[in-house]
């Protein structure tokens, strides 16, 4: 019982933790991510194929891969690749995904259409549909943001969708409507930016998952081509010397983990300030 | 009742026809000739013509596409063109592996999940809170086929206790074949573990302010049993949507750990019958998945609609 | 009490057959080790797709149904040399037109039909039918006829004299089938080899079992059970190999873990070379590699020392033409263009690109050929050349794009086919290379029937690519095999690619 009263004092001071936290890891990969297009150690394309498989200090902060190339750089390039992709899809996701949604919310018609096709896009695994992608446009940018980015419009469909009928349900757009304003117009001046805060928790955490699913793309080879570095091919070429230089399947994982992680806390600690239905439930 | 699940059956069907015509299209137009993939770099353009024929590719795309929908109703998958064996034989044999991986996977998940979000719930703010949290924020961040590589480093290749990849089929038993499982499994579970984790911790913190369990708790009964006898049941609902709503990641995740595993499952299946186009093996393969996906999904619906009454209207 | 002593009696004799079984079991288990095993589990990093090596072109198949299930009428051996098989003998027209085999007596197919001479015309027009699939059907398209005229006797009639027929004649694409059993080949293979196919668990394992009945007694089998898995990661194969679950693993696909096998007194670890030829073939039928100078000057970009050290752990041959230091009459030139940035640089200022080239690679999404891509990618940025990688699924991708529709910059692929220098001279191919003089060399050797004079010719055709580089010619794939110490009979080297394993056998 003791604990059940404590519970909300105690969840504001978590959540600005989270916040917090999350804040400060997602600024070190923006800021990693950024920095690399000025400075990196080493040209991480430069390969010194006599000094490979170095361990970390011994030849430059993190060693270097199986053709001698200087692996913090490539990691820090990795962050801004990974970055890049990320935001394209979630941009491609979030964009249509919204305009979907909440012209479902203000049209029955459209709804039904709009759940048929996001049940199919559900029942797609999307690693075997990117897979399939990949067949078609070749491996590449394109193939990894559409790949991941389709799979989110489903995602944000569904959630402003539910937000937004909620907000077509409260009696100030009654009387919106009353006063003659049209569908376009109640959703442009209420609907949207009742819901705005939801779909920027919603981006978040999609940005999270996107890195993730990015790193699964380019492990399978999908990604981005030589020479650009992404974390998923960095393990993937990993998996060979596991034995001989552990620190290569390391420090790919870890730099995901991280941003992974980052980017889930600040949706986390957005949300308990943003999105009033999480307020309520967490 | 009944018209809810006549509705949900359609559904079913149209987003299956759906996906059907998705697939193939996508197969149609993927470029890529089945028949020089087959016959390499040496052969000529009789000998392609020759192979082309020979594996039905000259028949227009409408009668392809409805000769293999016909046969994909009537139980009949056709035949691969790479193996030369029937599809459905194939699959068979490729599920032995995916499903015991996965039905592996959501036991540890769930086998983690449930113990750790109910002893965290159990005390909001204690010590097992902070652990779960944390191993649930942890767990969500990781990918899993770097927990795979990080296994196979520690566990398999440092320790040598288990297999670094392969699978020895059920032929010897299945002591060999869960050896073999084991890792993989584990690989897909963590992550899942941690999602469930977070879900049963909310859904009983939540059911434990329900005022039945309050009134339980009035009633004299113990912190633990108004824990496990009330709240936990009703928690579960959530619990179990969440695992159907993950049930497509789990299967994206195969595909990804079965080849860090070299495991010849369904997702191997797919991505080599891709590298040599036998259309019609993945164009089956994708249907299988999207079939599970759908199946797994309107039978946690039905449950949840057969449970909680008041989500049939707001469905 | 009483019951107590009832079952005492038993459970004692039950407690002595224990007893003494644990002492038998080790025992018997003793003789058991005393006499060699007979079975043996190989690994291999790829799983064939089907097979039938009569149709479909992946040296994956050969390299397991190739002398083990299926014989040919002549065979290669270890060293690269013709030998006889299900032909005994054969003559050969002073004018090279006409060969006639004699063909070996009481030979059965696995499903019981016989082998005779209407078999070995069966098997040999199958291949060269209006309708076939065969990979390699250009090979034998200079056979005109086929008679059998004696059951015993086989007559070929070429159109123009073939100094290598025999050769292509003992490879994996012309093995000897059977009408009835011809159509199921790919999922069950039955040729007239010393093991039969016995099982194939897809994407795990295909396993052979010992031939009760084979017909060439002078070559006795050792193993009666072999067991093909395919484990495509490197690590797992290494794992595998040191865990015992695997005997041997003829082609191991990580050069990073092979040094510690060379120095594991528990295997034998020798490395050879294969007939996989890696070259980066350029589209020389249009810009900028129709200009001749600017493919010597990326020859001369690329060290190709540091390459095979960077793609391959420095296992492997540098090759300066299309041909192996395996293959008969090999000439190196690696000395003709070699590395040389500065010369590169200027050659290509020469050609008009001082200011700097840029093309796109098609990359075929193997290990080698992605590595060759990123570390040539490098290479070739030292002298101002901007080189694009596209990964290039392969083969169904890679195969249309490239080798069908031409439309590419440069590539990478390895060239598997033994002797197979002619192919800089087939109109249309992916080279878009032109040279009459060529052409005229390697048809003049084609149908030179003197060893001596081929040879000479072929090491004239040699020299012509070296100069003119319609490919950068890099190196050969080296054979990593690996096996356990007990073992003995693997090839060394692989002229054809090929897992033989009639002369396997465990020492102890």
């Amino acid at each position: 019982m003791r604990a059940l009263v404590l519970r909300p004092r105690r969840g504001f001071r978590l959540d600005d933790a989270t916040l917090l936290v999350g804040a400060v890891l997602t600024a070190l990969l923006v800021g990693v991510a950024l920095l690399s297009l000025v400075w990196t150690p080493e040209d991480p394309a430069r390969m010194r194929i006599l000094q490979k498989l170095r361990g970390p200090l011994v030849s430059g902060l993190l060693g270097t891969d199986h053709l001698g190339r200087d692996l913090a750089s490539m990691l820090m390039r990795g962050a801004f690749n990974s970055l890049t992709i990320a935001f394209a899809a979630v941009g491609l996701g979030a964009v249509l995904g919204t305009l979907a949604g909440v012209a479902a919310a203000a049209g029955p018609r459209f709804d039904a259409v709009l759940m048929r096709v996001c049940d199919a896009l559900f029942a797609l695994p999307p690693i075997l549909s990117a897979i399939m992608l990949g067949a078609l446009l070749g491996p590449g940018a394109p193939t990894a943001i559409i790949a991941i980015g389709v799979f989110m419009i489903p995602v944000f469909a569904r959630v402003t969708r539910g937000a937004a009928m909620q907000i077509w349900a409260r009696e100030y757009i009654m009387a919106a409507r009353m006063a003659g304003k049209g569908t376009v117009r109640i959703t442009l001046e209420h609907v949207l930016p009742n819901i705005a805060g939801q779909i920027i928790v919603q981006v978040t955490i999609q940005l999270a998952m996107a890195i993730l699913t990015e790193a699964g793309l380019s492990f399978l080879g999908l990604g981005l081509p030589p020479p650009a570095p992404t974390w998923g091919r960095m393990l993937a070429e990993s998996q060979t010397y596991l034995t001989q230089a552990p620190h290569l399947a390391l420090a790919p994982g870890l730099a995901i983990a991280a941003a992974v992680l980052g980017l889930n806390l600040l949706g986390d600690g957005l949300a308990a300030r943003l999105d009033p239905r999480r307020r309520q439930a967490s | 009742m009944l018209r809810h699940l006549a509705r949900r059956a359609a559904g079913f069907a149209v987003t299956f026809l759906l996906i059907s015509v998705l697939v193939f299209g996508m197969m149609e137009i993927v470029p890529g000739d089945p028949a020089s993939a087959m016959l390499g770099t040496s052969a000529t353009p009789e000998t392609l013509a020759a192979l082309r024929a020979q594996m039905g590719l000259d028949a227009p795309a409408v009668i392809r596409y409805l000769r293999w929908l016909g046969g994909l109703l009537s139980g009949d998958l056709g035949v691969s063109t790479t193996y030369g064996v029937p599809v459905g034989a194939l699959i068979l044999e490729r599920l032995a592996v995916t499903l015991p991986l996965t039905g592996l996977a959501v036991l540890l998940a769930v086998g983690i999940a449930l113990p750790l979000g109910v002893t965290a719930a159990s005390r909001p703010g204690g010590v097992a809170d902070g652990v779960a949290t944390l191993y649930a924020q942890a767990g969500i961040a990781v990918p899993n086929f770097w927990i795979g590589l990080l296994l196979i480093m520690t566990v398999a290749l440092g320790l040598g206790w288990l297999p670094a990849g392969g699978f020895p089929g059920w032929g010897d038993g299945p002591g060999p074949a869960l050896r073999a499982l084991l890792l993989p499994a584990l690989a897909l579970a963590i992550p899942q573990s941690a999602v469930l984790t977070r879900v049963t911790r909310a859904s009983v913190v939540e059911v434990m302010n329900e005022d039945f369990v309050r009134t339980a708790r009035a009633k004299g009964a113990s912190v633990s049993r108004a824990l496990w006898r009330h709240a936990v049941p009703n928690a579960l609902v959530p619990v179990i949507t969440m695992l159907g709503l993950q049930i497509s990641f789990l299967i994206g995740g195969a595909v990804l750990v079965e080849n860090v595993f070299t495991l010849p499952g369904m997702g191997r299946l797919a991505w080599q019958a891709l590298a040599q186009r036998d259309l019609i093996v993945i164009q089956n393969v994708v249907m299988v998945f999207a079939t599970v996906v759908i199946v797994v999904n309107l039978g946690v619906d039905l449950l949840y609609t057969v449970v909680d009454p008041r989500l049939r209207r707001r469905a | 009490m009483v019951s107590r002593s009832r079952f005492s009696r038993p459970r004692r004799h039950l407690l002595r057959s224990a007893l003494l079984a644990a002492l038998a079991i080790p025992a018997l288990a003793g003789a058991a080790v005393a006499a060699p095993r007979t079975d043996l589990v190989l690994g291999m990093p790829v799983e064939p797709p089907g097979l039938d090596p009569t149709s479909a072109a992946p040296t994956v198949i050969g390299q397991v149904v190739w002398q083990n299930v299926f014989e040919g009428l002549t065979r290669v051996d270890r060293d690269g040399k013709v030998q006889p098989q299900l032909a005994r003998s054969w003559t050969v027209s002073p004018d090279g037109l006409t060969y006639t085999f004699a063909l070996q007596a009481g030979v059965k197919f696995h499903n019981g039909e016989a082998f005779d001479a209407n078999t070995a015309k069966f098997a040999l027009d199958a291949i060269r039918a209006p309708g076939s699939v065969n990979p390699q059907k250009a090979l034998y398209a200079v056979i005109a006829d086929v008679k059998a005229p004696d059951s015993g006797t086989l007559v070929l009639t070429l159109s123009k004299p073939s100094g290598n027929l025999l050769f292509w004649l003992g490879l994996p694409a012309a093995v000897m089938v059977e009408p009835k059993s011809r159509d199921g080949l790919k999922s069950n293979p039955v040729g007239t080899g010393p093991f039969r196919f016995a099982s194939w668990r897809k994407g795990d394992r295909v396993e052979l079992t010992r031939s009760p009945d084979h017909w060439d007694a002078a070559r006795k089998v050792h193993l009666d059970k072999v067991t093909f898995r395919f484990i495509g990661d490197p690590q797992a194969a290494a794992a595998a190999l040191r865990a015992g679950d695997v005997d041997a693993y003829p082609l191991l696909p990580a050069p990073e873990l092979y040094g510690a096998f060379q120095k594991d007194k528990a295997f034998t670890a020798v490395p050879g070379l294969t007939e996989m030829k890696v070259v980066a073939g350029m589209n020389n039928a249009a810009k900028p590699f129709s200009d001749k100078r600017v493919r010597q000057a990326l020859m001369m970009a690329v060290d190709r020392k540091l390459l095979i050290e960077g793609a391959y752990s420095g296992y492997g041959a540098a090759i300066g033409s299309h041909y192996t230091p395996n293959d008969p009459g090999y000439k190196d030139l690696t000395g003709v263009y070699p590395y040389d940035p500065q010369k590169a640089k200027a050659l290509l200022a020469e050609a008009g690109y001082g200011k700097g080239l840029t093309f796109t690679f098609k990359s075929p999404q193997m290990a080698y050929a992605t590595r060759t891509a990123e570390i040539l990618q490098a290479m070739f940025a030292e002298v101002g050349v901007t080189m694009t990688i596209a990964p290039t699924e392969f083969p169904a991708k890679w195969v249309q794009e490239v080798m069908r529709d031409r439309s590419f910059d440069m590539t990478v692929i390895a060239h598997a086919e033994p002797l197979d220098i002619a192919i800089y001279a087939n109109d249309p191919y992916y080279f878009g290379y032109k040279n009459p003089a060529f052409n005229t060399v390697v048809a003049t050797a084609a149908e030179a029937t003197d060893e001596a004079t081929r040879l000479k010719l072929y090491g004239e055709a040699q020299g012509i690519l070296a100069e003119d580089v319609p490919a950068l010619f890099l190196f050969v794939l080296p054979k990593l095999s690996v096996w356990k110490a007990k073992l003995t009979g693997f090839w060394k080297n692989e002229p054809v690619p090929s897992n033989d394993l009639t002369e396997v056998r465990w020492t102890e």
